[in-house]
Order: C-alpha cells, then sequence, then structure tokens
C-alpha cells in the first residue's frame, strides 16, 4: 500500500493564554519565544499511517508545504522512518485558507506515483479550519472520510473507524481515499529515537517551489484568499476565582461541598 | 434569485443546534432579502415539520434507499438540491456529517467553506464569520470572497426564530443515484454504528459535569470521579490527556475538538486548562476547579477553587455532599 501523509507546522498550540500576543499587520499570532512544532493532529495521521505500514507492505511518503523552516517536521517525519519526504516552500502565503494548501497539495500530490490512501489531521491547532482533507480529496476526485482514529488493510481496501457524535462508526473502503485523523488511545504519536533523529538529518528529501509542480504564487494566493481573516482580536476574558477559605482541609472541602450542593439543589 | 439554504442532514436529532441553524438561516436571509429554503435530508417527522414553519420553502431530499447516511450519496444529493437552488449561503451544524461535508459541498457547488461559526454578519456587502481560532486564544473574522459559501455552525451559538404563522410548502425530490454513473458512491460504506452511553444523558445537554484530567494519573480514579458524579447527577467528561490516555472513552473528550458543553456547573479535576479545553466549556455557567497547583490556568478561568491534591478531597467531598442531599430531603 503507498501511504501519503500530509504534515503541517505550527507554532506550539499549547503556549499558555497569558504569553500569546497578536501582530495585528500580518492578522496572525506573534512567535514570541514559542516553538514551532507538527501540528499534534498530523502526528497522529503520521502514527496511523506508520502502524498501517507495519501491517502491509508499502511505503509512506510525508509531504509538507510550508516555509523552509518547515523542514523541521519532515526531518521528525523521517527519524520516525517515512521512506520519502517532499517540502513545498511557501514564498509567504496566508496560512488561512485551505483551499490555498489544499491547491497545492493535490499539485503535489499529481507529480508523485499514486496513492492508495492519503491521511491528514483533522484540523490544525492554529486556525483550526478543519477543511483541507475534503478539500484535497475534491480535487483528487478521491471519496473521504473524516474523524478516522484506526484503519487496518482488508481485501480490497481498508476497514476504518471513526469518532461521531454518539459513539463510532466503521466503515469500509475501496482505494484510493483520503481520510482526515484525530486522536484516540490508539494512535498516539511515537517519539523518535535520538539516533534515528541525527540520521535523519542525512536523508534525502526534496524541495520544491510552486513553479516545480506547476503552479505560480498568484494563483494559489488567489485559492487561499477566497475566504480571508479581516480581523483578529485576542480578548483575555478571566473569571475571578475564589479560592474556598478554610485552616484545614475539612473545612475547606466542607465550604466546596456547599457551594456544589447550592448549585446542584437548584437543578 | 439566490437564496439562503440550511441542511439538515441524515442522523441529526432534533435539538437546540438545529433550531439556532434554521433560525440564524432566516435571519441571514431577512438581512440580505433573499428566501430561506431548508434542504432535509431527515427522517424525522419533528424535523421536518420544524423545518416548514421556520422557512420560506422545504426541499425534502430523498434517494429510494432509506436515508441512512454514507458520505458520498449524502454529498452527491446535497450537491444537487443545493446547486439547483442559487444558493449565496449555506449553512449547515455542527454534527459529524456536517463537519465532514462542508467544505466538500462548498468546493463542489464552486464556492467557499468556513467551520465553526460563531456569529455571522449578513449586512454587508460580503457574508462575514466569526470564529475562534488558535486554540481559543483569539477570535477572528472571517470574509468569504467566494459564493456560495458553505458554513457550518457552531451547536447553540444561535437562538432559534419563532414560529411562522404559515407552514411553507414541502417538496420532496427523489435523487437515483445508481443511475448517476459516479463510481465513487460505493467506494465508502458505513457498515455499523456504535452507541456510546445511549443510557446517560448527552454530555452537551448534561446540567453538571464533572470532569478528570491528566492529574488523576490512570483509569482507576475515575471510578472515584464517577461516584462522585452519580451523588450530584453529573455526566462525566475529561481532557483529551485523559483520553489519550485511554483512561476514559474518547467521547467523554471536552473542548475544541471534543464536545462543547454547557453545564451549570463544570467541576474540572486535574485539569490545568489548556485554552483549547476551556473553548468545550465556554458556555458553562459555573466552572469549578480541584488541582494542586494554585497557578493553574484553570483557577484563571473558574468560579471557585481548592488547591489540593484530588486524593485528599474525592472521597471526603463525595461523602459531605451525601449528607447534604440527606439533610435537605429531611
Ligand atoms: C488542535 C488541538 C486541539 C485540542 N483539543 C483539545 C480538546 O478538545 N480537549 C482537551 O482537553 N484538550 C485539547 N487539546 C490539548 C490541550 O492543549 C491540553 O494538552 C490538554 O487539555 C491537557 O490536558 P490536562 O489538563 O488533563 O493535562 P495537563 O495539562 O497535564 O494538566 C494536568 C493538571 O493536573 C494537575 N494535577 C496533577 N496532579 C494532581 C493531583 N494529584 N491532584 C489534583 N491535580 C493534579 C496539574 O497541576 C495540572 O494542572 C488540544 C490541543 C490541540 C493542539
Amino acid at each position: 500500500m503507498n501511504l501519503l501523509v500530509c504534515l503541517k507546522q505550527i507554532l506550539d498550540p499549547e503556549v499558555p493564554i497569558r504569553d500569546f500576543r497578536i501582530d495585528a499587520e500580518k492578522l496572525e499570532a506573534e512567535q514570541g519565544s514559542a516553538n514551532l512544532v507538527t501540528n499534534i493532529f498530523c502526528e497522529n495521521a503520521l502514527e496511523t499511517a506508520l502502524q498501517l505500514r507495519d501491517r502491509c507492505d508499502g511505503e509512506i511518503t510525508a509531504l509538507c508545504f510550508g516555509p523552509e523552516p518547515a523542514e523541521e517536521v519532515l526531518r521528525k517525519a523521517l527519524a520516525l522512518k517515512v521512506d520519502h519526504a517532499y517540502l513545498v516552500e511557501n514564498p509567504g502565503i496566508s496560512q488561512y485558507g485551505s483551499s490555498g494548501a489544499a491547491m497545492v497539495l493535490a499539485a503535489a500530490i499529481e507529480k508523485l506515483p499514486e496513492f492508495d490512501l492519503i491521511v491528514l489531521g483533522r484540523e490544525a491547532g492554529d486556525w483550526g479550519e478543519g477543511q483541507t482533507a475534503g478539500l484535497l480529496a475534491e480535487r483528487l476526485g478521491m471519496p473521504s472520510v473524516s474523524f478516522v482514529d484506526q484503519i487496518e488493510p482488508i481485501e480490497g481496501g481498508v476497514r476504518l473507524r471513526r469518532q461521531t457524535d454518539f459513539g463510532s462508526e466503521q466503515l469500509t473502503a475501496q482505494l484510493p481515499i483520503v481520510a482526515s485523523i484525530t486522536n484516540s488511545d490508539t494512535n498516539l504519536p511515537r517519539i523518535p529515537k535520538t539516533r534515528d533523529i541525527m540520521l535523519a538529518h542525512r536523508k534525502p528529501l526534496t524541495t520544491w517551489s510552486l513553479e516545480e509542480i506547476g503552479l505560480d504564487e498568484q494563483s494559489v494566493r488567489a485559492a487561499a484568499s477566497a475566504t480571508e481573516v479581516i480581523s483578529l482580536n485576542a480578548p483575555e476574558k478571566t473569571a475571578a476565582c475564589e479560592f474556598v477559605a478554610g485552616d484545614s482541609s475539612d473545612e475547606r472541602i466542607n465550604d466546596f461541598a456547599e457551594r456544589v450542593f447550592k448549585i446542584i439543589e437548584s437543578l | 434569485m439566490p437564496n439562503v439554504i440550511s441542511c439538515l442532514l441524515p442522523g441529526v436529532d432534533f435539538d437546540r443546534a438545529v433550531e439556532g441553524l434554521l433560525g440564524e438561516a432566516d435571519r441571514v436571509a431577512k438581512q440580505l432579502g433573499l428566501r430561506h429554503v431548508a434542504v432535509t435530508c431527515s427522517s424525522s417527522d419533528v424535523i421536518q415539520q420544524y423545518a416548514a414553519s421556520h422557512s420560506d420553502r422545504v426541499v425534502s431530499v430523498q434517494s429510494h434507499d432509506d436515508l441512512d447516511y454514507q458520505p458520498e450519496s449524502c454529498l452527491a444529493m446535497l450537491d444537487a438540491a443545493c446547486a439547483a437552488l442559487e444558493p449565496r449561503v449555506v449553512l449547515l451544524g455542527q454534527d459529524t456529517y456536517s463537519q465532514e461535508l462542508a467544505p466538500r459541498l462548498g468546493y463542489r457547488l464552486g464556492g467557499s467553506s468556513i467551520g465553526d461559526a460563531q456569529q455571522i454578519d449578513a449586512d454587508g456587502d460580503r457574508i462575514r464569520v466569526h470564529r475562534s481560532v488558535y486554540g481559543g486564544k483569539a477570535t477572528a473574522v472571517v470574509q468569504a470572497n467566494v459564493e456560495p459559501v458553505v458554513i457550518w455552525l457552531r451547536a447553540r451559538a444561535f437562538s432559534p426564530e419563532p414560529e411562522r404563522p404559515n407552514a411553507a410548502p414541502v417538496e420532496t425530490e427523489h435523487f437515483d443515484l445508481d443511475g448517476s454513473g459516479n463510481a465513487n458512491f460505493q467506494a465508502t460504506q458505513i457498515v455499523q454504528r456504535q452507541h456510546e452511553s445511549a443510557a446517560g444523558v448527552r454530555l452537551e445537554d448534561a446540567q453538571a459535569i464533572v470532569s478528570g484530567g491528566r492529574g488523576l494519573g490512570g483509569p482507576e480514579p475515575f471510578d472515584e470521579l464517577r461516584k462522585l458524579a452519580a451523588v450530584i447527577g453529573a455526566e462525566l467528561g475529561a481532557s483529551r490527556a485523559a483520553c489519550d490516555s485511554g483512561w476514559v472513552a474518547p467521547g467523554l473528550q471536552v473542548g475544541q475538538t471534543g464536545k462543547k458543553v454547557a453545564p451549570e456547573l463544570y467541576l474540572a479535576v486535574g485539569i490545568s486548562g489548556a485554552s483549547q479545553h476551556l473553548m468545550g466549556i465556554a458556555d458553562a455557567k459555573v466552572v469549578a476547579a480541584i488541582n494542586t497547583d494554585a497557578e493553574a490556568p484553570i483557577f484563571r478561568h473558574c468560579q471557585f477553587g481548592l488547591v489540593d491534591d484530588y486524593r485528599n478531597v474525592i472521597g471526603p467531598l463525595t461523602e459531605r455532599l451525601v449528607d447534604l442531599k440527606s439533610t435537605s430531603n429531611e
């Protein structure tokens, strides 16, 4: 099975609220001292692909559309033993607008050998649009399924488990297919070994410009601007927490219990 | 003339989200001076009737097989039904299926798509959507530069509109999917649905929730939380960290990418209060927390708190609540 995983680099989504600042001009978050990381759901997607590869022969290609530093997410994927890595360099097009990203990913995919299964994270921790997988499927003319957390090979295709509002669903799918991946206890990202991280830096990694995949900056900008951020605000909403009073643990627990009870009683 | 369309997908229960969806479609249509057409793929009579009394026209979409949701066929039907209605704005709900199809529908209609809307401004030249970004740390206003725009709405963020005096006409459209020659229809098949916690109240509807996080350190302490929850008639929730660890089912996850809840009381135990978690409890009336770390962000987002190890607290707290309950019953 030939697998493709799309990876996105984002600003560490776990920066505490108090350290979060907005660049009012660029209409995006300031990097400040925050790290750039692989989007967590992309890591879940990669883990899902790695587990699938363990169960059936095949190769994994990792593909990223991002600025130069995004090479790091591909190096990390190489450390986790993906077979091929491709970076399409973003010359500074807004990260908002999944339709731009989907256009680029689709063009890159068409340059590569055919894939049976394409996995992406369900959404990214920065803009959280959750649209790239669906848009990519449309561009490639493939079916797609969202919120998948397990994939296993079956005769003639794959069986997918996905999370729903009410629980879960099992699907059978012919290939090729696009799946967006969500987190569960079955696809916790594995950690690369230090030695493999070192080795990954010597593995081949292909960088393409937009022109090399048959696109140009203008057309990608146009696609990306189908939806556009026109304002961005970070109002700090805080509540004044009252710590329960009392000299002893018992007294504090009593106070806490009474407050809880007062609310419960009125329901 | 173009229309504003609300889409109700199969398998969706009638609830506040459905009311809000039809209400918002009505308001957007009014602002734009357009008609509101409800496209329903639902076998629920309640939803059909509600749609008819809250829109200008209902198009009930059916295929010859029953109305079980299947991604590819449902998308094809929605696309055909919407395209015939000259859509300017298409609104969907927050349910799994709507989220899954929204971007694809936008693409097929030659337009754009925006998810997780909390407010829609339709009074200018362009449609604008307010939504949370950066894990709830910021709010963006996003403009749709290409129409039609397909938007899925956050449940509970939109209010209903009053019923109309006259029910709208309902037209039924049958789609013969097999005849279309689209090979993708059979490509995916939902073969099994598993309902979790069919017995309890949905987390989204719960009046009280006791929620546990990584601080609980394992699955066993969740049994203690369950006991506490049972005493006060609360449902059990969890942070992503607890779900990822496999301590509780993934369906219990509360937050940006979990359930968005609105209880009168949300009690967070061993949860740090990451912005993505807080996003799920923004509509909670009262948030209370138990955490060893007085500096944990959750304490900046709750009404009352207790700085202590959950191990010292949950047992005595549960007993105390049992006492309070029994004395008040006397
Ligand atoms: C795109 C994206 C989406 C996400 N979606 C969600 C989501 O939907 N829901 C969600 O929850 N998270 C989500 N997250 C993850 C989120 O950022 C946090 O990582 C997660 O919420 C942390 O869970 P936690 O609070 O249980 O764990 P931690 O942050 O590790 O906090 C554990 C807390 O327990 C306390 N503690 C430790 N021991 C004890 C003790 N003995 N007694 C009492 N307290 C103790 C600690 O002081 C600490 O505050 C998302 C992240 C991303 C990037």
